[in-house]
């Protein structure tokens, strides 16, 4: 299992509402129903992973998440999670507004583009770094607006959004991120995984 | 129509009010069941039909030696598996395979109903079939589905009754019929009343049938169900057995053949005042209207977990429509899925064989049910 999946379920609280933004093919989303007793759903822009989620039984509409997050009325989850998906997005700036608005809290974990051999791969090959969390060519990546955990930490500064947690992960190993050693575990982690109030 | 064939019959003895203000009684309802009723009575799907559907759901149909309507879907394997569930669909009242219908003698007249039938809805449809729980002592139904009026149906049918199906699942359907929706089904009426044999709906009586204004009501309306695609590529330009233009009416072209071929059996199996009825039914349907405009209330009282599924190339009742139904769910709370399945065949493609949405649908009901049962 992901260490990062280990880490949303840590995050979230028994008895509680919350959306997967994203869920793919349900694999989050069946692992936090199996470890935690909550009520799960799901919103995921693929016809096919719509379709596998629904056939495992868990509640998923398919949907774009920029368009159709409207529909849930303010605060109606407890948890709304973004798991590597806030890159894909036109305008991420408005879908975390979102993400705030229908979930009392949300968890956003970043694909670190500061990690140390992202800067290597195109400082020594002068090509679109391609790594474990970022396997695409440059010209069919689904990644739109790529960041780092400085800029995502930067972002929520900016914009008074609570940051409860900011973690690191990198080779299975947590670590807090806090504004002091934050340029180091920018250069460190491959992930960030922040958990984010209004 | 075979009378000959032996309909299951429940004598429906409850009182019956309907919207129309008329009030019936001691009624037929035909049905037909699949699979067996376990002991604990918790594995069975109550189907809804569609317009022209009937209570043969799967297997071969007794009137008319086809397939049942949904045999795609329902059988042995299949996806509603009938070796696991008990299936039971009931004929709508209005329709013509059993259930009170216009082609009932009215006892007061001792004549056919035609158009002195009340006018009914798709309210007084599903409380009509609502006896059949009591009929089989089910105290919740597993499922409640259907497509098209069928999902009509699985609507309405949660919202009169919050607690007594554990999942619903409502296909290409909608929650009101749309201006579009109307006008296509008066087109169907007004070319069955236009037949000098539909004698204002007399015509059982006079022993004459509107089979030309029947046949060209279902003409129009099977259009509606395919896809300019799927019609397109199906039969393009390509001529019926002629290698030119015959430079007269005749059906030239296979799509003509096609249409007329469609049109002439269904008159075989149609009564057309059910046609009026159930039409009519159709177009009064307004789930948002009965809740002042608020379609999330219909659903407020309810724990049911919902399934909608809407066809890409569907425009008789489109993903858009499908999709209120959900938005409405989601602004409750409620438990809801929803797909959209990529295909070219249309609205028809509930009935059909499109491996994409039998196989959700058969995932999400087997998995649903072992939830349900742990």
């Amino acid at each position: 299992m992901k260490p990062e999946f280990q880490i949303i379920s840590n995050f979230i609280e028994k008895n509680t509402r919350v959306l997967d933004v994203g869920c793919g093919d349900g694999i989050l989303m069946e692992f936090l129903k199996k470890n935690k007793e909550i009520d799960i759903r799901g919103i995921e822009i693929s016809k096919n992973n719509a379709q596998k989620c629904v056939g495992k039984g868990l509640s998923v509409i398919e949907g774009n998440a920029e368009k159709d997050l409207t529909q849930f009325p303010d605060s109606s989850f407890d948890f709304v999670i973004l798991s590597q998906t806030l890159q894909a997005f036109l305008d991420p700036e408005t879908v975390i507004k979102e993400l705030l608005r229908i979930g009392k809290k949300a968890i956003v974990t970043v694909p670190n583009f500061g990690f140390w051999k992202v800067r290597l791969h195109l400082l020594i090959k002068g090509t679109m770094p391609i790594t474990k969390n970022l396997p695409d060519e440059w010209y069919n990546t689904p990644n739109l607006h790529m960041c780092t955990i400085k800029d995502f930490y930067n972002f929520c500064h900016d914009r008074n959004i609570k940051l409860d947690k900011a973690l690191a992960l990198h080779d299975e190993k947590t670590s807090s991120i806090n504004e002091i050693n934050l340029n180091v575990k920018n250069l460190s982690a491959e992930l960030g995984i922040f958990l984010i109030g209004k | 129509m075979n009378k000959n064939v032996e309909i299951k019959n429940l004598l429906v003895k409850k009182q019956l009010k309907l919207d129309c203000g008329q009030t019936i009684q001691d009624f037929p309802l035909a049905y037909e069941t699949y699979g067996v009723l376990n002991e604990k009575k918790d594995n069975a799907i109550l189907v809804f039909h569609a317009l022209t559907g009937d209570q043969f759901v799967s297997g071969i149909n007794p009137i008319t030696k086809k397939d049942g309507w949904w045999s795609y879907a329902v059988g042995s394997g299949k996806a509603i598996d009938t070796d696991k569930f008990f299936v039971i669909c009931a004929n709508v009242i209005g329709g013509c395979l059993g259930s009170f219908g216009p082609s009932n003698i009215d006892p007061k007249t001792k004549k056919i109903y035609g158009t002195n039938f009340p006018v009914i809805t798709i309210n007084d449809m599903v409380n009509a079939q609502f006896n059949l729980l009591d009929f089989f002592e089910i105290k919740k139904l597993f499922a409640v589905m259907g497509g098209s009026m069928g999902g009509m149906q699985v609507l309405q049918f949660v919202s009169n009754f919050p607690d007594k199906a554990r999942i619903a699942i409502p296909i290409a359907c909608t929650s009101n019929h749309s201006a579009q929706n109307i006008a296509f089904n008066e087109l169907g009426r007004q070319s069955i009343m236009a037949d000098a044999n539909w004698v204002s709906g007399d015509y059982s009586n006079q022993n004459k049938n509107p089979e030309k204004g029947l046949s060209v009501a279902r003409m129009a309306a099977h259009i509606t169900y395919l896809s300019k695609n799927g019609l397109q590529e199906k039969f393009g330009r390509k001529l019926q057995e002629r290698d030119n233009l015959k430079f007269s009416f005749d059906a030239d072209f296979q799509i003509e053949s096609y249409l007329r071929y469609q049109g002439s059996v269904f008159v075989d199996r149609f009564d057309a005042n059910s046609y009026l009825y159930i039409t009519r039914a159709m177009d009064y349907f307004d789930l948002v209207k009965e809740y002042n405009g608020n379609l999330s209330k219909a659903f407020e009282k309810t724990k049911t977990k919902f399934l909608i599924i809407s066809f890409t190339s569907d425009w008789l009742y489109p993903t858009s429509e499908n999709k209120e139904i959900v938005i409405a769910l989601n602004a409750i709370g409620a438990d809801v899925s929803f797909v959209e399945i990529e295909t070219d065949k249309g609205h028809d493609s509930f009935l059909l064989n499109v491996p994409d949405f039998l196989n959700t649908l058969k995932d999400y009901i087997n998995s649903s049910y072992l939830q349900n049962s742990l």
